[in-house]
């Protein structure tokens, strides 16, 4: 434990900005000039689609505008922007004239955290806040449907209202899970962790939170547009029928993915460019290495969905016949390009919790990661398989049927760079020292559960079984194990480890632990059993089932209302906390040699007074010899000796 | 369980020996009784059933896999309790073992991981060609068919929101709301879909094939024993997909030309009406009740 907290340079440094900070943020902009310039944009744009599309046969035979939605939409979001400022800089430099970026801050007010900040702390902050409103939404409608479920005939909600919660729910979920370790953990700590004071491109990091916004808002107001019936996966010539809620679905998604878009490739030029003087590959953690695996993952993706959904958008409203039949055009082709993106997206939902897992298990154990690069051959291994496997979503289509062996294939060989996390965490609770603080209990409840995802997608993989079991609970119970018991998993656990970083604050361990353990036991009480109920012949997104399923659905449903109350008891505690008692964290609480520790709390503004030299590995633990990972104050001297 | 590690002397791999070969030890009698139980007890139970060759096919698959998959889920739990319970912060806050990699250890998980891998990839070909496509919807030109297609029965299943309808070309292209099959017999089922897609999952029957609208999705199975089996639409389809469903039921042989030629005789006056049978149709949108035609 050889942490020299002497070095922490920065810790209680005066804010450097001045007051003239409370005048300049409505110049700037802020969330109310941009609801203001967003609602103005969605009445001109309405106004105008229904001078252009009014007259169509089509919109006068449906009594629909899809034309008309669509512009509104786009108008609002581009007069969202403008309103927020975010226009301001670049509209300047058109002008040949250089505004300065906004000067960061020590101590920040509120309206900062509504405004459009080039400041990576603070977009970790709003990312952290906007995708738990979305997990907290998503999670009530669940709740929504395990209710409807408690009967196999007795009805809650109208078969119609049953179908818009189900794709609100998976869809809301689906969209925030890609950014809520990146947007949160990956903005606020990657320039921390390389040794940088700022990110490559604030200003796209900026966009790509103003992007989440209004995507949440739109896809929220389909609920009241009719919904979607489609569900998340959007399936044509379904989504070409439905309503105008179908528009919000593929609008809000798109916003998403242009945020997922401006994220990443502000992430990936970030960590190549701005590592610190002796940042070897080598020495760089493995969130950060999860960060730009996963951003990569992003950027070659991403695209294939705004074009499947600009496909969506045009074929509803104009009637280009692209994913329809009649004039040649084909629902496998939304099918391909759906799942082209969506099976990369489901690893790139996995890697980040994968990473962060990674991260934070030595820090308990006591000990290095075992076998490092094994753990970073895994996660390259995985987003590189990932694009050779979307057909395993298509067994049972009627598509190209000779692919199935070759499919079946490559969806099991990524059980190999799979397993190299699994290898990796075992080696490194192997003749540890474990503390079992709430994150670490977090951390081993990750392995705990992705176990069952994992086993259970090769039930999936092999051709003759997911025919058994292809669009039932079975599967449904795969990917919450995946999704919720892995990833939620590791972004709580990293909520409780980070927050004396974010907030200066740290969480009760006693309260932690209590919100754990009735999360982890709800958790499996919830799901285990949906594998089975898929088994016994359940398909996904129904409202009446076998009666014989009754006991176990409402076992299900009431397990789920107690991970609700979990969840409850965490919001209310952290907030409690945060807001109201805010006991006080010590400057690195775990005993991290971690870089982004070194710099005391609160974190300075600049994050470091100079760019440090890093010395060694962060995962140095138990090396006696070991000296700290970074000098934070390096002489002339200190930086030829790296070289 | 606990060993008092605070003091454990002797060579790193003199240690890793001693723990290592308790950890084995319990994991494979607990992995073999619990594979015994699963194989023997619990495997001839498992769904879906073994009504027809492809739905035994996936019991049997099914079980395959489970058996592979215990001493997997035991393997990290039994190394998973014994870590927690021996290698814990003995209240020092000391630091752990340091060790960065185990070449030998590394090398084993590779070569175990791919094995497994390879083979289970091979058993799932291999459980997918010979069953004949194994129950899945093959697409319009199958490349896996069963052995002798000579006496194969043909059921075209019409999938629109929110039904099933059947047609039997065989009996003069009726057209009949019931699912009706005779015991011991190969079927070849024919799903196509009038609007959306939708899927047809006959549970019992380890059938299970999408139905796409203009296309022709073929899925075999041969029946085994009779008895009663549902079918449900497993692809979202709309609002009413969770209502999508109903029951059919394999009969004798007997039982089955006495239905199917009643029903042909009782629905000949209808069956003059329907559009000629083939393998897609085309909707007709504006005709309430969801009339079809030859494209
Ligand atoms: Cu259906």
């Amino acid at each position: 434990m050889a942490i020299d907290m002497s070095q922490s340079t920065g810790v209680g440094q005066s804010g450097g900005a001045g007051g003239s900070s409370a005048a300049r943020w409505f110049a700037r902009g802020n969330i109310f000039t941009a609801t203001l310039f967003g609602a103005g944009g969605w009445f001109f744009g309405h106004w105008w689609g229904n001078v252009i599309a009014g007259h169509y046969t089509s919109v006068q035979n449906s009594g629909t505008n899809d034309v008309s939605w669509l512009l509104g939409a786009i108008f609002a979001v581009v007069a969202w922007f403008i309103g927020l400022g975010a226009l301001n800089h670049p509209i300047a430099k058109l002008w040949g004239g250089e505004a300065p970026m906004a000067e960061k801050k020590q101590k920040y007010s509120i309206m900062e955290y509504f405004s459009y900040s080039t400041d990576h702390k603070v977009v970790g902050i709003q990312y952290l806040f906007a995708m738990l409103m979305y997990f907290f939404v998503a999670g009530l409608l669940a709740l929504g449907i395990r209710t409807e479920l408690l009967s196999p005939t007795y009805h809650i909600w109208g078969p119609d209202t049953y179908i818009e919660i189900v794709g609100e729910h998976g869809t809301m979920m689906m969209m925030m899970m890609t950014s809520i370790i990146m947007g949160p953990f990956g903005n606020f700590l990657v320039p921390l962790m390389i040794g940088s004071k700022r990110m490559a491109f604030p200003r796209l990091e900026a966009a790509s939170f103003w992007f989440t916004v209004p995507a949440f808002f739109f896809l929220l107001s389909a609920l009241w547009q009719g919904g979607f019936q489609s569900g998340w996966t959007g399936y044509a010539p379904l989504s070409i029928q439905g309503g105008v809620g179908q528009d919000a679905y593929l609008f809000s998604f798109t916003l998403m993915a242009l945020s997922m878009l401006a994220a990443s490739t502000n992430m990936v030029a970030t960590i190549i460019n701005y590592r610190a003087p002796g940042m070897r590959w080598s020495r760089l953690s493995v969130l950060t290495w999860g960060m730009i695996t996963t951003a990569f993952t992003m950027i070659l993706s991403v695209p294939v969905l705004i074009d499947g959904l600009y496909v969506m958008g045009m074929d509803r409203a104009v009637q280009t016949s692209m994913l329809y039949g009649q004039h040649g055009g084909s629902p496998f082709l939304w099918e391909n390009l759906f799942w082209f993106f969506g099976h990369p997206e489901v690893y790139l939902l996995a890697l980040p919790g994968f990473a962060i897992t990674t991260e934070i298990l030595p820090v308990f154990a006591r000990k290095p990661v075992f076998a490092l690069k094994t753990s970073i051959a895994g996660m390259i291994g995985v987003a590189t398989l990932s694009f050779f496997v979307w057909q395993h979503h298509l067994f049972n289509s009627g598509m190209n049927p000779d692919m199935r062996p070759l499919f079946m294939l490559s969806t099991e060989l990524i059980s190999i760079p799979t397993g190299f996390l699994y290898l990796v965490g075992m080696g490194t609770v192997w003749r540890g020292r474990l503390r079992f603080n709430v994150p670490m209990l977090f951390m081993l409840a990750v392995f705990f559960n992705f176990l069952w995802g994992g086993i259970t997608g090769v039930y999936n993989s092999d051709v003759p079984v997911d025919a058994l079991i292809h669009g039932s609970f079975f599967v449904m119970a795969h990917f919450h194990f995946t999704i919720m018991g892995q990833l939620m998993f590791a972004v709580f656990g990293a909520i409780y480890y980070y927050t004396p970083l974010f907030f200066g604050i740290k969480l009760s361990e006693k309260l932690g632990k209590i919100h754990f353990w009735t999360m982890f036991v709800a958790f499996n009480s919830t799901f285990l059993p949906l594998f089975i109920v898929g088994w016994l012949g359940q398909p996904r997104r129904v409202f009446e089932y076998a009666a014989r399923l009754q006991t176990l659905n409402q076992w299900v449903s009431i397990s789920a209302y107690v991970l609700g109350l979990s969840l409850a008891f965490f919001v209310v505690t952290f907030i409690w906390q945060l807001v109201v008692t805010r006991p006080k964290s010590e400057p690195n609480p775990w005993d991290s040699r971690g870089l982004e520790w070194q710099v005391g709390i609160p974190v300075p503004k600049d994050n470091f007074d100079r760019i440090p030299v890093i010395l060694s590995s962060p995962y140095e633990y138990g090396n006696p010899n070991a000296g700290p990972m970074a000098d934070l104050s390096p002489t002339v001297a200190s930086v030829g000796s790296d070289a | 369980m606990a060993l008092k590690t605070s003091e454990e002397s002797g060579s790193p791999a003199a240690i890793a020996r001693k723990h290592g070969s308790r950890i084995v030890a319990i994991w494979f009698i607990l992995s073999l009784i619990i594979d015994l139980v699963v194989w023997f007890v619990w495997g001839p139970h498992m769904p879906p059933g073994d009504m027809t060759t492809t739905a035994a096919g996936q019991q049997f698959d099914f079980k395959v896999l489970t058996v592979m998959s215990v001493p997997v889920l035991l393997m990290v739990w039994v190394y998973g309790a014994y870590v927690i319970i021996n290698f814990r912060d003995r209240g020092d806050h000391a630091d752990g073992y340091y060790v960065k990699g185990n070449r030998k250890s590394q090398g084993l998980w590779y070569a175990a991981t791919a094995v497994l891998v390879l083979f289970l990839a091979g058993f799932g070909t291999y459980e997918l060609v010979v069953p004949a496509g194994a129950g899945v919807g093959e697409g319009p030109s199958p490349i896996w068919k069963p052995a002798s297609t000579a006496h194969m029965l043909q059921v075209q299943v019409i999938a629109q929101q929110w039904r099933f309808t059947y047609r039997w070309p065989q009996f003069g292209g009726m057209e009949t709301t019931s699912l009706v099959l005779p015991v011991n017999t190969e079927i070849q089922f024919n799903v196509t879909s009038l609007d959306v897609i939708h899927d047809f999952w006959a549970y019992q029957l380890g059938v299970k094939a999408d139905a796409n609208p203009e296309d022709n999705n073929v899925a075999y199975t041969k029946t085994q024993q009779t008895g009663r089996f549902v079918v449900r639409c497993d692809e979202l389809c709309g609002i009413w997909h969770g209502a999508m469903y109903n029951y059919g039921n394999v009969v004798s042989q007997n039982a089955f030309y006495q239905w199917a030629t009643n029903m042909e005789a009782q629905n000949a006056s209808l069956t003059k009406l329907l559009p000629k049978y083939s393998t897609v149709y085309v909707p007709n949108d504006n005709v309430a009740g969801g009339q079809y035609f030859n494209g």
